[in-house]
C-alpha cells in the first residue's frame, strides 16, 4: 500500500477510535486496568519516539547534534517554556552543535 | 470562553512545527494536510511522521499512530458521559475529541461552561491547528535540507514536550525509561518504526501489571488552567 493509504487508514482509525469512545457505555470508565493500559501506551510510545528520534538513524545508534537538543528541550521544559518555545529551542540547540562542529 | 480561546491560540501555533516536520519528513503538502484535518490529534500526527522521519514503513506510522490515539477514545467516554452530545452532534463531537478540548471542558464544574469550552477549544484548535499546519508546511518546503537547520532537533523536542507533562510521578517516569531503553535496545535488530511498536506492547503490559495510579499518562497534554485557578482536578471525571 502507498504511503497515501496509510495515511488515510491512520485517519479512519483515528475517527472511529475517537467515535468509538463515544459509543460505549460509560461503565467501562470505572474499570481501571483498561484506563491504565491506555495511559501507559500514551507514555511508552511517546518515550519511545523520543528516544529514536534522538539517537536512531536507520537501523544505527549515533549520538550527535539532536542529544543536544534533547538536553536543551529538557531544560526548557523544566523552565516551563511553551510548547512552540521548546520546539525552538531544540532546533537551535541541534543547528548550533553542528556549527560547532557536532555530527 | 476566553481559556478556550487562548488554549486555540496556543496549540495552533504549534501547528507550525508539525506542518513544517512533516514535509520534512517526506509527506508532500496534501499528505500533510489531510493528516491535520482529518487524524486531527497532534500526538498521532507527531507519531506518524516520527516513524516516517526515522525510515520506518507505512504500517509502522500508521500503528503508532492508532496506538498513540487510544487515548482519545477514553477521552470521548469522558465527554460523553459529561456534555451528552445527542444524535449527530456525536460525531462532530468525536472528531473535535482532542488533549485541549477535554482539558478545557473538564477543567470547568458548570455543565454549560463545560459545553461551551469543549467546542469552542475544539473548533479554535481545529480551525487554527490546520491553518497553521499549511503555514509551517509552507515554510517547511521552502527550507530544504532539515538537517542544516536543526530540524530534526525540533523533532526530538516536540516529542519530549508530548512527553513531559504526563510524567508527574514515579511510575510513569518508570514506564517512560524502560520503554525508552527497550526502543534503542531494538533499533539494531529489527527494521525502522517497530522497535516503537515493540516499546507500545512493553508499556501496555506494563499497565497491565497495574504499575501506578490508573489515571496515570491520560491527563491532556496541555493545562488551560495554571495553578491558582479553581477547578477540579483533572484526569480523575
Amino acid at each position: 500500500m502507498s504511503l497515501w493509504g496509510w495515511i488515510l487508514l491512520a485517519c479512519a482509525v483515528s475517527v472511529a477510535t475517537k467515535f468509538a469512545g463515544f459509543l460505549v457505555p460509560a461503565k467501562l470508565l470505572d474499570n481501571p486496568r483498561m484506563l491504565r493500559v491506555a495511559g501507559s501506551l500514551t507514555i511508552g510510545l511517546l518515550a519511545a519516539l523520543t528516544a529514536v528520534n534522538t539517537f536512531a538513524t536507520g537501523q544505527v545508534l549515533v549520538v550527535d547534534a539532536r542529544v543536544v537538543a534533547l538536553a536543551a528541550a529538557a531544560v526548557a521544559l523544566w523552565l516551563r517554556a511553551p510548547f512552540l518555545v521548546v520546539v525552538a529551542v531544540g532546533a537551535l540547540a541541534a543547528g548550533v552543535a553542528r556549527l560547532l562542529g557536532a555530527a | 470562553m476566553r481559556i478556550a480561546l487562548s488554549v486555540a491560540i496556543a496549540t495552533g501555533l504549534y501547528g507550525l512545527s508539525f506542518g513544517a516536520l512533516s514535509v520534512t519528513a517526506g509527506l508532500d503538502l496534501l499528505q500533510t494536510m489531510a493528516l491535520s484535518l482529518l487524524l486531527f490529534s497532534g500526538g498521532s500526527q507527531f507519531a506518524f511522521i516520527g516513524v516516517i522521519a526515522g525510515g520506518g514503513s507505512g504500517i509502522s506510522a500508521m500503528s503508532a499512530a492508532a496506538l498513540l490515539g487510544i487515548r482519545n477514545g477514553v477521552y470521548g467516554m469522558q465527554i460523553n458521559v459529561l456534555l451528552r452530545p445527542s444524535g449527530w452532534r456525536k460525531l462532530p463531537a468525536a472528531h473535535l475529541t482532542i488533549d485541549e478540548s477535554v482539558a478545557t471542558a473538564t477543567g470547568q464544574t458548570d455543565p454549560d461552561e463545560q459545553r461551551r469550552g469543549f467546542w469552542a477549544a475544539g473548533l479554535g484548535v481545529f480551525v487554527l491547528w490546520n491553518l497553521f499546519t499549511l503555514v509551517g508546511a509552507l515554510a517547511g518546503n521552502a527550507m530544504g535540507d532539515p538537517a542544516r537547520w536543526g530540524l530534526d532537533g525540533a523533532a526530538v523536542a516536540a516529542f519530549l514536550g508530548l512527553l513531559w507533562p504526563r510524567i508527574r510521578a514515579k511510575e510513569p517516569a518508570a514506564i517512560a525509561v524502560v520503554c525508552a531503553v527497550v526502543t534503542l535496545v531494538a533499533v539494531p535488530l529489527v527494521p525502522p518504526g517497530v522497535p516503537i511498536l515493540i516499546a507500545a506492547v512493553v508499556a501496555a503490559t506494563l499497565g497491565l501489571a497495574g504499575l501506578g495510579p490508573a489515571t496515570e499518562g491520560l491527563e491532556p497534554d496541555v493545562d488551560p488552567y495554571p495553578s491558582g485557578v479553581p477547578g477540579p482536578v483533572r484526569g480523575d471525571a
